[in-house]
């Protein structure tokens, strides 16, 4: 448990000076290709993904809208600006990595992954209650692709 | 004989008002010594599970290491001993909300199973078309959910109570929804998310002035201020034993006797029933009547149990010093920059909900547990009446008889931290 209160007062410092109260990306995209509605109704919890693509299936523009707490604002701010300019595939290995490394199962400093500057969510793996706020916007666009319309976390 | 659980049968001197000191009862309750994160623990999630003293859990020990058995059913010693228990334990919650008979006192799962029962029983067999059930604003979702469930399944409407911007129940509007057609109030006594106490009392004269019967809903109640169904008169009434100092998975419902005789037995097996063939079944008597199959007879024992012991510090010194508490916490809090109380009603229990300015009560939530304070944070599963504020969520400290002044401190001082590190 040492050293816990220090990674997670790290990301918390890192992610709410910057994201939390200024994100990125926080808009409508009208007309969008892909748009869903995460939902987490442990807090309330709710966002709006919006996201166009080209004809080569990578992303032109994404973007949310919602609100929550600074954890869930900051994951998801962070996300637009980490998969814009990518392609769907990629993003789909970016989720599945991402979602490993918020519930501990893939170590970012030691397995291979490709999550750069969100590595600084590694910190919630200690925060059981807290995962589902880092996941809710991947959990979201995840859905987008998929062509769903609404996801909830629980 | 029986000397096996005798001990847990307090004597009338043991458990008479103030033989248990309030001022040391925190020795009795082992988790609080516990560190959390490093820091000492100071807990003020009681509104959401209180802790349990000593004694409720050698009275569970004791029953699983002395004469665990089956209750209603064994000629054996072991059988008898548990019946006597459970059924000594069952007398106690009698007299806790101090019902006429044992026969209103049916063991549940917990308050939400307590009233689901009366909407699967009482509900099924009495609510039609048309018909209107009141509830209010500030329900649980536990009294919301099953009576939506009624309304859909019978095409009734389920009308609701306003309350105020400080969470007060709105009792001229109140007044003015009951229709030739309600059918039911239902109401929260103490609010789990705003600590409003509401005048039960009065709520049911209104009701039964129109011939309509009341349900309390407890839970937040029972752990503070003393519960007379008598003297409120409603017809049901709902409480958890693990929201008064009790185990989880145990609760029970009151209900006056001649509501419970006419109603349906709702769940079927066995020690519900006199006789069975496979024509016919004769159902038992009250209380059984409604406790189908094998009950949670270590739980019924526990939450006795934790019944006597809160006889024991006595209800003057636990409203006493929670409300000292509270007036404490109170003006700590409203001492600090951007904090706003959800819920100032005249009249409440030890809970204070609130929300500060920026920052959302999960990042609250969290640094407060780094700080060694366990709050809980949310919607506390009163989705209507949050909206009725227009918030998402709060933060929300609920204190019980073993919180001190300290507790408080390490709340605020935790506080100005999570205010520092959002700033």
């Amino acid at each position: 448990m040492i050293g816990m209160d220090d990674k997670l007062s790290q990301m918390y410092q890192q992610v709410l000076l910057d994201h939390n109260k200024t994100p990125r990306n926080n808009r409508v995209l009208d007309p969008a290709d892909f748009q869903a509605l995460g939902y987490n109704p442990l807090c309330g919890d709710k966002y709006k993904i919006f996201l166009n693509i080209d004809e080569n299936n990578v992303v032109t523009d994404i973007s949310f809208v919602g609100d929550g707490c600074a954890i869930s604002k900051a994951s998801a701010s962070m996300m637009t600006t980490f998969v814009k300019g990518r392609h769907i595939d990629e993003i789909d290995k970016l989720f599945h990595q991402f979602h490993d490394m918020a519930q501990g199962k893939l170590d970012p400093e030691t397995d291979q992954n490709d999550l750069g500057r969100l590595k600084i969510f590694y910190g919630v793996r200690n925060l059981p209650a807290r995962v589902k706020c880092a996941t809710l916007c991947w959990h979201t666009l995840h859905a987008a692709l998929k062509g769903k319309e609404k996801v909830t976390t629980e | 004989m029986a000397d096996s659980f005798a001990t847990l049968k307090a004597s009338a001197a043991e458990m008479a008002a103030g033989s248990i000191d309030i001022e040391r009862c925190r020795d009795d309750f082992p988790v609080l010594n516990r560190q959390v994160h490093g820091k000492p623990l100071a807990f003020l999630d009681n509104a959401a599970s209180s802790q349990m003293p000593e004694q409720v859990m050698r009275a569970h020990t004791e029953y699983h290491s002395r004469y665990h058995a089956n209750v209603h059913r064994g000629v054996h010693l072991l059988s008898q001993e548990a019946t006597e228990a459970m059924e000594g334990s069952r007398e106690t919650l009698r007299e806790l909300v101090n019902a006429r008979s044992t026969k209103e006192i049916i063991f549940t799962s917990g308050a939400t199973d307590a009233i689901n029962l009366v909407m699967q029983s009482w509900g099924r067999a009495n609510i039609r078309e048309g018909d209107e059930i009141l509830i209010s604003t500030m329900e649980h979702h536990s009294n919301i959910v099953p009576w939506r469930m009624l309304c859909d399944e019978k095409g009734a409407e389920l009308k609701v109570i306003p309350v105020s911007d400080d969470g007060v129940l709105d009792m001229e509007a109140y007044a003015s929804m009951i229709t030739d057609r309600t059918r039911l109030v239902g109401i929260v006594h103490v609010s789990n998310t705003l600590g409003t106490i509401n005048p039960v009392a009065e709520i049911t004269r209104i009701a039964h002035e129109r011939g309509v019967p009341v349900l309390v809903d407890g839970a937040q109640a029972v752990s503070h201020m003393k519960v007379d169904v008598q003297k409120i008169d409603c017809d049901f009434y709902v409480t958890s034993g693990h929201k008064m100092y009790g185990p989880t998975g145990i609760g029970i419902l009151y209900g006056k006797q001649e509501h419970l005789e006419k109603m349906p037995p709702w769940r079927g097996g066995g020690d519900m029933i006199l006789s069975v063939s496979f024509e016919e079944v004769l159902y038992n008597d009250l209380p059984y009547k409604f406790e189908a199959g094998t009950p949670n007879i270590s739980g019924a024992i526990g939450m006795g149990k934790a019944a006597e012991y809160i006889m024991s510090v006595g209800y003057e010194a636990i409203h006493k010093k929670e409300q000292e508490l509270l007036r404490y916490a109170v003006e700590q809090l409203q001492s600090i920059d951007g904090l706003r109380i959800i819920g100032t009603a005249p009249e409440k229990s030890s809970v204070v909900s609130f929300v500060i300015d920026g920052i959302h009560p999960h990042d609250i939530g969290t640094i407060l547990d780094l700080e060694g304070v366990a709050v809980r944070t949310g919607h506390h599963c009163t989705q209507p009446l949050m909206e009725r504020l227009g918030i998402v969520a709060t933060t929300r400290a609920s204190m019980a008889m073993y919180n001190r002044k300290e507790d408080i401190d390490q709340l605020v001082a935790a506080l100005h931290k999570t205010i520092e590190m959002f700033r």
